[in-house]
């Protein structure tokens, strides 16, 4: 069995072990995608499908891994490598034996403090606070299971069907208001537009509305309303055709 | 006949005693000298003497509850020779199944305290948390505020007064002098040393 050859399946890769080890040495790879106890797992799989232990193999394997899990070690904790980098072997060395005689004494505090405590054993007195803190009971509000089931009911229902009925309204042409309010126009100066419009559809209440801003527009009327909502006060302009018809006859009389 | 009894009830020192004896009985956690002398209104002086005769009566072989210097104060516990009726009374769960992380994690709080768990891990190599958490709970270590970046620093652990209770220390000054304790930093070098020619030869 050739380690090399190994073929792998992996999230971040799949091919030949080889070609693996090749593309992280390159750096095109980057080892901490890669799943190593998935690596390790083929290699047994592989191993397992064998009757003989193939040693050579093992010990091959045994020493890619580990170079792999080194370099994927150090890849994931680059501050320590910055910490531990400027420092010299000499130095280096110097830290790692402070930090493990420290690490040391420490455990030989906590030996000691065991066989403290073992000693101590019968010791008894009176606790105040419970050593064991008690965990805060959690107070719910009095629960009713139906009021749940019923709310989950509201939600489970069909949300009504959308209305697309304003999509084929017919409304009828501005004209035809126009036509109506000059035709009033001519025999009143002044009429209340609620009045008019009143008994209307609300589409041709609009397009009544339409045509009343396109009289304005043409100067032919002013608007006027007393307060918000309350009814609009429609009157002839001076210079409206039928006021200058008016004028007209009266200095035609006056004349 | 009256006269040595009266003797006694008029004994102030005594009478001192009988009050400590009570403040004694009514707290669970110890009193220190300072809290007795505030409570009893006399002056820690006299109040030292009292606990000491009242320390002679309460004593081990004389009677079942002993008085204690424990925990930077005094307080009253059960005599040994009692321990094992007390032990089929009631279990002590702070001692039960602390593991060797927690004991570890004691011992660095202990010495090191007040300090924060990635202290704490980075002494043990390891994620304290979960340890930490433990002896949090058995009541052992308890917060002593944020770390010395401010608000926003990582919670800091120090010993309460069980923990000293528990192993029975008058103060924090009993435990061994870290110096004792372990291997020095040379006699680790050389072994780093040794190990390391091994591993170039």
């Amino acid at each position: 069995m050739i380690v090399r050859e190994l073929e792998l399946d992996l999230d971040a890769f799949e091919g030949p072990f080889d070609l693996l080890l090749t593309l992280v040495l390159k750096e095109e790879l980057d080892l901490a995608d890669v799943d190593v106890a998935g690596i390790v797992l083929r290699f047994v799989e592989r191993l397992a499908e064998r009757d003989e232990l193939d040693l050579e193999a093992c010990g091959e394997f045994l020493v890619l891994v580990a170079a792999l899990l080194e370099l994927k070690a150090r890849g994931l904790f680059p501050e320590e490598e910055a910490e531990l980098a400027d420092l010299e072997p000499e130095e280096a060395a110097e830290e790692l034996a402070r930090r493990l005689a420290e690490y040391r004494r420490m455990k030989e505090a906590a030996l000691w403090l065991r066989e403290r405590l073992a000693d101590e054993r019968d010791r008894f007195f009176r606790l105040g606070p419970a050593p064991l803190a008690p965990q805060p009971e959690r107070k719910l509000a009095p629960q009713d299971p139906e009021g749940l089931a019923q709310v989950l009911r509201l939600l489970a229902v069909a949300p009504p069907q959308v209305s697309l009925a304003h999509m084929t309204l017919h409304f009828p042409p501005v004209a035809q208001f126009l036509e109506r309010f000059r035709a009033l126009l001519r025999r009143r100066s002044i009429f209340d537009f609620d009045q008019e419009i009143d008994g209307l559809t609300r589409q041709e209440q609009a397009v009544a509305f339409l045509a009343l801003l396109e009289l304005r527009r043409a100067n032919q009327i002013t608007i006027s309303q007393a307060a918000p909502f309350a009814p609009i006060r429609i009157a002839r302009t001076e210079e409206s055709g039928a006021s200058d018809e008016r004028t007209t006859a009266w200095k035609l009389r006056s004349a | 006949m009256e006269a040595p009894l009266r003797l006694v009830v008029a004994n102030p020192l005594d009478r001192l005693a009988r009050t400590l004896e009570a403040l004694l009985v009514v707290t669970s956690a110890p009193l220190s000298l300072d809290e007795l002398s505030a409570a009893a209104a006399e002056d820690s002086e006299r109040v030292e003497t009292a606990l000491r005769l009242l320390a002679e009566r309460y004593s081990e072989g004389r009677s079942g509850i002993v008085l204690e210097r424990v925990a930077g104060g005094w307080a009253f516990r059960a005599s040994r020779d009692a321990a094992d009726a007390c032990a089929r009374l009631f279990e002590r769960p702070v001692q039960r199944g602390l593991s060797q992380a927690g004991m570890e994690t004691l011992a660095i709080v202990a010495y090191l305290g007040p300090c924060t768990r990635p202290e704490i891990a980075r002494i043990r190599g390891v994620a304290a948390d979960s340890a930490v958490a433990g002896l949090v709970e058995r009541g052992l270590i308890t917060e002593a505020g944020r770390g010395s970046d401010g608000a926003g620093g990582a919670v800091r652990y120090r010993v309460t007064a069980l923990f000293e209770r528990v192993f029975g220390l008058e103060s924090l000054s009993q435990l061994p002098r870290l110096d004792d304790l372990g291997e020095d930093v040379d006699a680790i070098r050389e072994r780093l040393h040794a190990v390391a020619a091994q591993r170039t030869a």
